[in-house]
């Protein structure tokens, strides 16, 4: 499925790097010396099992977890304007469906100064739209945030990550709780998004099947880093296997 | 005042003949909406039952106030409150345990230290009732003012958190990733809280102040579409409730307090079956 997306140029994208960062709860080791570099314009993605800390990664990227190490973003655009703006697509949230909240009013809190209780102007309400156009998502513009479909949802918390533009986007298992076609539908768009805006992607996903069509670069995780390289490379890896096939997860 | 008091002699209502009649009406439309908007932000930030905890704090406040000697211990009530609100959501932003278990340890702890200062050198708990039924029909203009100006207070913070605060209650992580200050604003929100319910207890009653808090807002999100809907049919039960809870009191001798939140029970069972019509 093809994209309508409105160009706008250039995100003023920007290359993440990751050095030798150390995250840990106690005396427990979540990360251990892990490295790595997500290039401008480029759709990386983490994976590994269950607490194999990608989620603290991301954590640590957005600034909500403490971390020893350096983590630096470069841009030419970057220069005078720090941090960076860090689209972010959270995990699998789990939204009320009594809530009465839409889409609109996710929109509206996240973009607006003026209290959503009073009600939506019809300009927000004319951005919401172009926001959603993104991800083909306009017919939602009225749904209530707790009753979309996992699918729908991403495409909506993907549209909200897009306002403002970003110079990086991140995304926590975007294709959790997505049928297969949500999944290849959502690929597509990430995909699109990422010509488009010439924007850098780093995101966490436990389904390798679209992985070798998509992403630029796989990086394996365990608390530290056990492989990257080539999607192809990776998934065929002996670290993969070991991994994966040992602990059940989905090879 | 006295253009109040004017425009009810003017108008043929029993009832409002009396002046603490009119004190009462008048405090009840300014509880309406201070009501009704903080209860839709309990409700959607699942503070219920952390509210009726400040309830309780605000009772070991008064009772600390009076043993000192104060005549009127409000304010050692509202700062007892604030300690109590900031203290937890300091504790509850250092321990990974569930916030119902912590706000169950700061709730029997403020129960147990209000009544035991209430209770001190074998004291009578008698003079502390009407702060667990409360008496609005008491209330006086200086007090009036007082709400006033709390309300307008809320409705500044409102105006200036609510779209920040509502982020962060349906999801603390996405709002902070868009650069909301979630622990300041949910701190600034239970600051704001406290100092509601203190001032409401002596008024509404220990025992019936917490429903006010939540019944507006859990009947508005059994028919509201919108954020908008939610918080205007909020503020319009929690005024409906007050009228008419009100008048029922006068007309059958009951406690004002409970007869409010008996409406609003009605008010709350009503929606609850026209929801899926309505929705």
């Amino acid at each position: 499925m093809s994209t309508n997306l409105h160009s706008k140029g250039c995100s003023d994208s920007c290359c993440l790097r990751v050095q030798n960062v150390s995250v840990s709860i106690g005396s427990e080791h979540i990360l251990k010396d892990v490295s790595l570099h997500v290039h401008c314009g480029e759709l990386v993605a983490l994976i590994g099992p269950n607490g194999a800390g990608k989620s603290t990664i991301l954590k640590a990227i957005l600034g909500q977890q403490e971390y020893e190490g350096v983590i630096s973003f470069s841009s030419p655009g970057l220069r005078h304007r720090k941090p960076p703006r860090i689209g972010y697509v959270p995990q699998s949230p789990a939204f009320d469906p009594s809530d009465p909240i839409t889409v609109a009013d996710l929109f509206a809190c996240c973009m607006s100064k003026r209290p959503v209780f009073l009600g939506l102007g019809k300009k927000m309400r004319e951005t919401v739209l172009t926001c959603l156009d993104r991800v083909h998502g306009r017919e939602l513009i009225d749904k209530r945030v707790g009753t979309l479909s996992g699918g729908e949802l991403q495409r909506v918390l993907l549209a909200l990550a897009l306002e403002p533009l970003p110079n990086i986007l991140i995304l926590d298992e975007p294709l959790s709780g997505v049928d297969v076609e949500g999944m290849v539908t959502l690929m597509d768009m990430l995909d699109e998004i990422r010509k488009t805006y010439d924007l850098s992607i780093l995101m966490t996903t436990h389904n390798f099947d679209l992985l070798p069509r998509y992403a630029d670069q796989l990086i394996l995780i365990d608390r530290t880093i056990l492989n990257q390289g080539d999607p192809k490379t990776v998934l065929a890896s002996d670290a993969f296997c070991r991994v994966f096939h040992s602990k059940g997860g989905h090879a | 005042m006295q253009l109040w008091y004017a425009l009810w002699d003017l108008l043929p209502i029993e009832m409002l003949h009396w002046d603490f009649m009119r004190n009462a009406l008048l405090a009840v439309l300014l509880i309406g909406p201070l009501f009704g908007l903080c209860s839709t932000m309990v409700v959607t930030g699942r503070m219920s039952f952390f509210s009726d905890a400040l309830g309780h704090s605000a009772f070991t406040g008064i009772a600390i106030g009076c043993i000192c000697g104060m005549t009127s211990p409000t304010w050692a009530a509202i700062l007892f409150a604030l300690g109590f609100a900031l203290l937890f959501s300091f504790v509850r932003s250092r321990s990974n345990q569930a916030a119902d278990t912590i706000i169950g340890v700061f709730s029997s702890t403020a129960v147990a230290l209000g009544i035991f200062i209430a209770t001190l050198g074998g004291g009578s708990f008698a003079k502390y009732n009407r702060y667990l039924i409360g008496d609005i029909l008491s209330i006086t203009p200086t007090q009036i003012c007082l709400l006033a100006l709390v309300l307008a207070g809320v409705f500044a913070l409102w105006w200036s958190i609510s779209n920040r605060l509502t982020l962060a209650a349906i999801h603390p992580q996405l709002a902070s990733s868009r650069g909301v200050p979630v622990h300041l604003t949910q701190t600034l929100f239970t600051a704001a809280i406290a100092i509601v319910v203190t001032l409401a207890i002596s008024w509404v009653g220990l025992l019936i102040l917490n429903s006010l808090l939540v019944l507006p807002g859990a009947a508005s999100r059994n028919i509201s579409r919108n954020l908008k809907q939610y918080h205007c049919f909020s503020v319009l039960f929690a005024l409906t409730a007050g009228i008419a809870g009100l008048t029922i009191s006068y007309y059958l001798g009951a406690s004002a307090g409970a007869a409010i939140c008996l409406v609003l029970a009605l008010i709350f069972a009503i929606c609850f079956c026209l929801r899926k019509v309505v929705r």
